[in-house]
Formats: C-alpha cells, sequence, structure tokens
C-alpha cells in the first residue's frame, strides 16, 4: 500500500483499495490465467491454482514441497513464534538442527535475537515470505483452532455416522 | 537413529523418529482420548515396541527410555488408592498435555499445507528488488567466493610461518564461533571483514572463525558484501 502511495502519489487509501478491488473483480470476470491476490500486508498478481499442473510443466522448477516434520516444525514456530530450538524439541520430542537449518536457508524463518536464559539460545520467528508462501494477509491470518475444532467435529461426526451404521 | 531404523523397517509399520511419534501413534491406533488415557494399556503396547525394536537389533535412543520410565512411574501412580482428601493432579497430565500440543500442532500443520503454496499452486513472477534498491554512488557488489578467499588467504599470510595448525581439545568450535559472531553483530549491526578476524593469534582460529561466516551466510543469518572502490569487505546481520 505505502509503495502504491509513494509511487502513484495518492494519499487517500480508502481510494487506492477500491481501485485495487475493481481490478480484482476485473480479473475474476475475466476468467483467465491470474487472479489478485492479498498476501502479506500487500497485493500481488498470482496465477490460478486450477492451472497449476501446465505452469509446473512450463517452468521446470523443483518442488516447493515440504515434509511432514518440517511442516510441524513450521506450524510451531508460526503459532508460538518466538521460539527456541529447546522449546520446539520440547513438543516434537526430536531434534530439528537440519530442519531449521533448512527453513532458515529456504527464508521461510528467520533469527531474531537470543533469550535472556543461560545459554541465550537464539530466538526463531517466521518471515514475510513464509505469509507469501502460504497465502496469508498477516500472521492473524493464520488457521485458527476454530477451523481446527470444525476439522475435529466433521471426523467425529463421520466416525459417529460409521457406529449407526455399523 | 533415523537410519538405522529405516533399515529395520520391514515388519514395524511406521518409522518412529521419537518417543512421541510413537506414543502418538499408539494413541491413534487405540482410538484413546487423550484427556482419560487408559495408562496401562498404553504402557504395555509401548513396552511392547521396545521389546520389538531390540528384538530387531535397533538400537533404542535414550529419550524412548525415558519415555518408558515415566510412562510406567504414571502407571504405578494411578494404582495407588487416591487420597480424597488431597487434590492431586491427574499423575496422567505429564503425558497428555504434551501429547495435545502435538495433536494441536499436527492438526495445524496440515491444515497450512492445504493452502495454497507458492510455488506448488500459485506462481509468481520474480521481480529481482534488491538490485534496483542500491545507490549508484554506494555500488556494492555481493562478494564473490574467490573475493572471500583471496581476503582469508591475506589474513593468514599475515601469520608468522611458524605457526602451525594445532587440534586442541579446548579450541573453539564452529557453533561456539558462530554465537560469538552473532553477538559481536548484534551490538554493533554490522563489521569489516578484519575487524572480525582481529585478535586470532592461531590458525585453527582464523579458519573456524571463517567457516562460521560461511555457514552464517548460508543460512541467511549475515549479508557479506564488498565495496567497489576500496575492495573492503564488509559483513552486515541480517535484518528482514
Amino acid at each position: 500500500m505505502s509503495d502504491v502511495k509513494n509511487v502513484l502519489e495518492i494519499s487517500d487509501t480508502k481510494a487506492i483499495e477500491q481501485a485495487f478491488e475493481s481490478l480484482c473483480h476485473e480479473y475474476e470476470a475475466r476468467k483467465g490465467g491470474f487472479y489478485l491476490n492479498q498476501v502479506s500486508g500487500g497485493y500481488q498478481i498470482r496465477t490460478r491454482p486450477e492451472y497449476k499442473k501446465w505452469i509446473k510443466l512450463l517452468l521446470r522448477t523443483g518442488s516447493a514441497r515440504l515434509s511432514k516434520a518440517a511442516m510441524e516444525t513450521l506450524a510451531m514456530i508460526a503459532y508460538n513464534q518466538p521460539v527456541t530450538r529447546g522449546d520446539i524439541e520440547h513438543i516434537r520430542g526430536v531434534d530439528c538442527g537440519g530442519i531449521l537449518r533448512m527453513l532458515l536457508e529456504r527464508k521461510l524463518i528467520r533469527v531474531h535475537g537470543r533469550k535472556e536464559v543461560p545459554g541465550r539460545p537464539m530466538l526463531y520467528l517466521t518471515t514475510g515470505f513464509f505469509l507469501e508462501m502460504f497465502d496469508l494477509k498477516d500472521l492473524k491470518d493464520l488457521p485458527t483452532l476454530k477451523e481446527m475444532e470444525d476439522l475435529r467435529n466433521d471426523k467425529q461426526k463421520t466416525r459417529e455416522q460409521r457406529t449407526w451404521i455399523g | 537413529m533415523g537410519s538405522e531404523e529405516l533399515r529395520y523397517n520391514v515388519d514395524l509399520e511406521n518409522v518412529f523418529e521419537g518417543p512421541m511419534d510413537l506414543l502418538v501413534h499408539l494413541v491413534k491406533r487405540n482410538d484413546v482420548d487423550i484427556y482419560d488415557i487408559p495408562i496401562a494399556l498404553i504402557t504395555d503396547q509401548y513396552l511392547e515396541y521396545l521389546e520389538m525394536m531390540k528384538a530387531m537389533n535397533i538400537d533404542i535412543a535414550g529419550d524412548f527410555i525415558l519415555m518408558a520410565s515415566t510412562l510406567t512411574q504414571i502407571k504405578s501412580k494411578m494404582l495407588l488408592p487416591s487420597d480424597k482428601d488431597e487434590e492431586e493432579d491427574d499423575p496422567r497430565s505429564e503425558i497428555s498435555a504434551p501429547l495435545e500440543e502435538y495433536f494441536c500442532i499436527k492438526s495445524l500443520a496440515q491444515i497450512l499445507a492445504k493452502r495454497n503454496r507458492l510455488g506448488e499452486d500459485t506462481f509468481v513472477r520474480n521481480v529481482c528488488l534488491k538490485d534496483m534498491s542500491l545507490k549508484p554512488e554506494d555500488k556494492i557488489i555481493k562478494a564473490d567466493l574467490f573475493e572471500l578467499i583471496d581476503a582469508f588467504q591475506r589474513i593468514i599470510n599475515r601469520l608468522s610461518p611458524e605457526h602451525k595448525v594445532e587440534f586442541k581439545a579446548e579450541g573453539i568450535s564452529v557453533k561456539k564461533k558462530i554465537s560469538e559472531i552473532a553477538e559481536f553483530l548484534e551490538a554493533k549491526g554490522n563489521a569489516s571483514f578484519d575487524e572480525l578476524f582481529s585478535g586470532n593469534t592461531e590458525k585453527y582460529q582464523i579458519i573456524v572463525t571463517f567457516l562460521a561466516l560461511l555457514e552464517m551466510a548460508k543460512v541467511c543469518l549475515i549479508r557479506i558484501v564488498q565495496h567497489v572502490r576500496t575492495g573492503v569487505i564488509r559483513v552486515f546481520y541480517f535484518k528482514d
């Protein structure tokens, strides 16, 4: 938003937001290969997931996949930041040094200071790129426990249905 | 430990990274309510698994054994007659609390993984903003690996030739050196290459410092840049 304001020399936030909205609708109506997305505190044009198969063939890039262990470590950091390596290992019960290194290299997490306890371990946070990668507007946009509750309730319902039929 | 388990994976359904994984597996398999764990059942099954691993000559890590003793301790506490006058915490909370948090994180990770991921489901055009943000007068180029080695060579050559590489027991590790450099940079924000090497009189110290810097650059803890005119290499603490 600030980039737009500075470059176009407009200070009316509302007007810019409306402009973005109409652009968004335009792209939606067009049903083309891309759409306008609100992510990581800004706006970004992205390709539609429906066409991912072809785009992947075109770009021939390696997979952006993360292992379950890596995802769990990332989730641990995302929801509890800042955390130390010890905090993560206490919950997951395994050594995650290699995973942390990989996440740092991929710029999904970063170090931000040290905890003021003996040993002064490093504190980890997620980065702006993490928000971009998982299509989040900001950290408040992280899926909440409520959505998790709904997931659990759905599983419970299907389980109950099964026992009825059982 | 992980590679050994994989080798003998034939009969085990799962490769268990740690005791928590095994516990979670047992809880799921028995469809247990983590708020009311049948501790005797779980403990017995857990110990059975350890026996199986031992029978297959898999080295059981200390963590697994620690968990086994924790479970057994809780089981015996549950067997003791409860004193109705005293209000005691459910001894199972030692297990159920971290289990609950672990399940929580696992579910959240699953939800996160389902989202449209950049590089997997959706894509953007790559714009290199970094190159565009530099002021022309202040031209800085990212230090080339060979430039770094040159600078390193110069520092080594300054050492008197009598210094040999001695690996002493008390020598500083790369990990410790990374912590040292991180602390130094946290306070100062940035430092020149020479500054980071000053005070190092021994060859092994210089090598460890160099390795530490390379490692820190790799995980993006620092940025290494070289001034075009003066050739001075400067290390910056990475700020997002």
